[in-house]
């Protein structure tokens, strides 16, 4: 990652603008070419320093719902839950954390009904204990990390 | 906000990314059978509902140096919450506050706020200030710092 590399993560975790030549309009503000741009998101999104690009969608304003929910999951069998909680389309991240609670994940889902339903499944397939933990108020969300 | 199939389209073309390509939008609107026009017009609709949080770049916290993403919990008083997680939640570092449920007795937690550290000590220093801020309305805390990333795809219709 060099320095345009963290420009260019600076100024796109603010937001793409919706315009007919997006790019061109960053690119000017960046002092590039639109081709250079576009190369570098490609590169940075085939190395996975990019996760992914695009709109970020907020399953709650949709009508859906979110919860973040964890399990006390065996060592010995942690790969083959982390497969059985990833194949869930509605898990949107997964996280191994460093507590006996060592599995953490967000269900992001079209229908506030579904958290109960993946997890009632999730519990079923692995045979685990799973807690949810919904948000109950929301102080502050504010993703950006300077690159 | 209400949406409609061809709001549900539009979510299903880009859910996995944004076309790299000069026009975007208008790439998008070909593949879905629109015009340039209405696709950006439905989009600034969802962005401005509140569906899109915005379109843009979505790093992987390792790769920009951020090792040590702490994810902290504590224990306060449920009256006291509110203005605990405000508190918290003006702290420069906090990516995120939230309230959950506790699971007694396993998980006494209901105050939860992420940090990011370069270094452990950096992280370490950030989950000080948040225990010297919170004092004695805080009656204990662990973090939970994530030692590998499973999944990270964002939402996805199915």
């Amino acid at each position: 990652m060099d320095e345009l590399d963290k420009a260019i993560i600076n100024r796109l975790q603010t937001g793409l603008p919706i315009c007919p030549a997006p790019y061109a309009q960053v690119a000017v503000e960046l002092g590039i070419s639109t081709e250079l741009l576009l190369e570098r998101l490609q590169q940075q999104l085939d190395s996975g320093l990019l996760t992914r690009f695009g709109p970020m969608y907020h399953a709650e304003q949709m009508g859906g719902a979110l919860s973040l929910a964890a399990m006390q999951v065996p060592e010995a069998r942690f790969a083959e839950v982390t497969d059985i909680v990833n194949a869930f389309v509605e898990v949107a991240h997964n996280y191994a954390r460093e507590h006996s609670l060592n599995m953490w994940f967000v269900l992001a889902t079209e229908r506030p009904e579904q958290v109960g339903e993946v997890l009632a499944a999730i519990s079923a397939q692995t045979g685990l204990t799973v807690f949810n933990m919904p948000k109950l108020n929301e102080y502050y969300v504010g993703l950006q990390l300077e690159a | 906000m209400q949406l409609d199939a061809i709001d549900r389209q539009i979510i299903q073309a880009t859910q996995a990314g944004l076309p790299l390509v000069a026009e975007p939008y208008l790439a998008l609107a070909e593949s879905l059978g629109l015009t340039a026009a209405e696709v950006m017009q439905r989009l600034t609709a969802m962005l401005d509902g509140g569906v899109i949080r915005r379109i843009g770049a979505v790093p992987n916290h390792y790769r920009l140096g951020y090792k040590h993403n702490g994810m902290t919990v504590w224990d306060v008083d449920d009256a006291e919450i509110d203005r605990l997680g405000a508190a918290v939640a003006a702290l420069s570092f906090v990516s995120h506050c939230y309230r959950r449920p506790r699971h007694l007795p396993d998980w006494p937690y209901n105050l939860f706020a992420m940090v990011h550290g370069k270094t452990a000590a950096e992280a370490e220093a950030q989950v000080a200030q948040i225990a010297v801020l919170l004092g004695a309305d805080c009656r204990r805390h662990e973090v939970l710092y994530s030692s590998r990333i499973l999944k990270k795809t964002g939402l996805r219709l199915s």
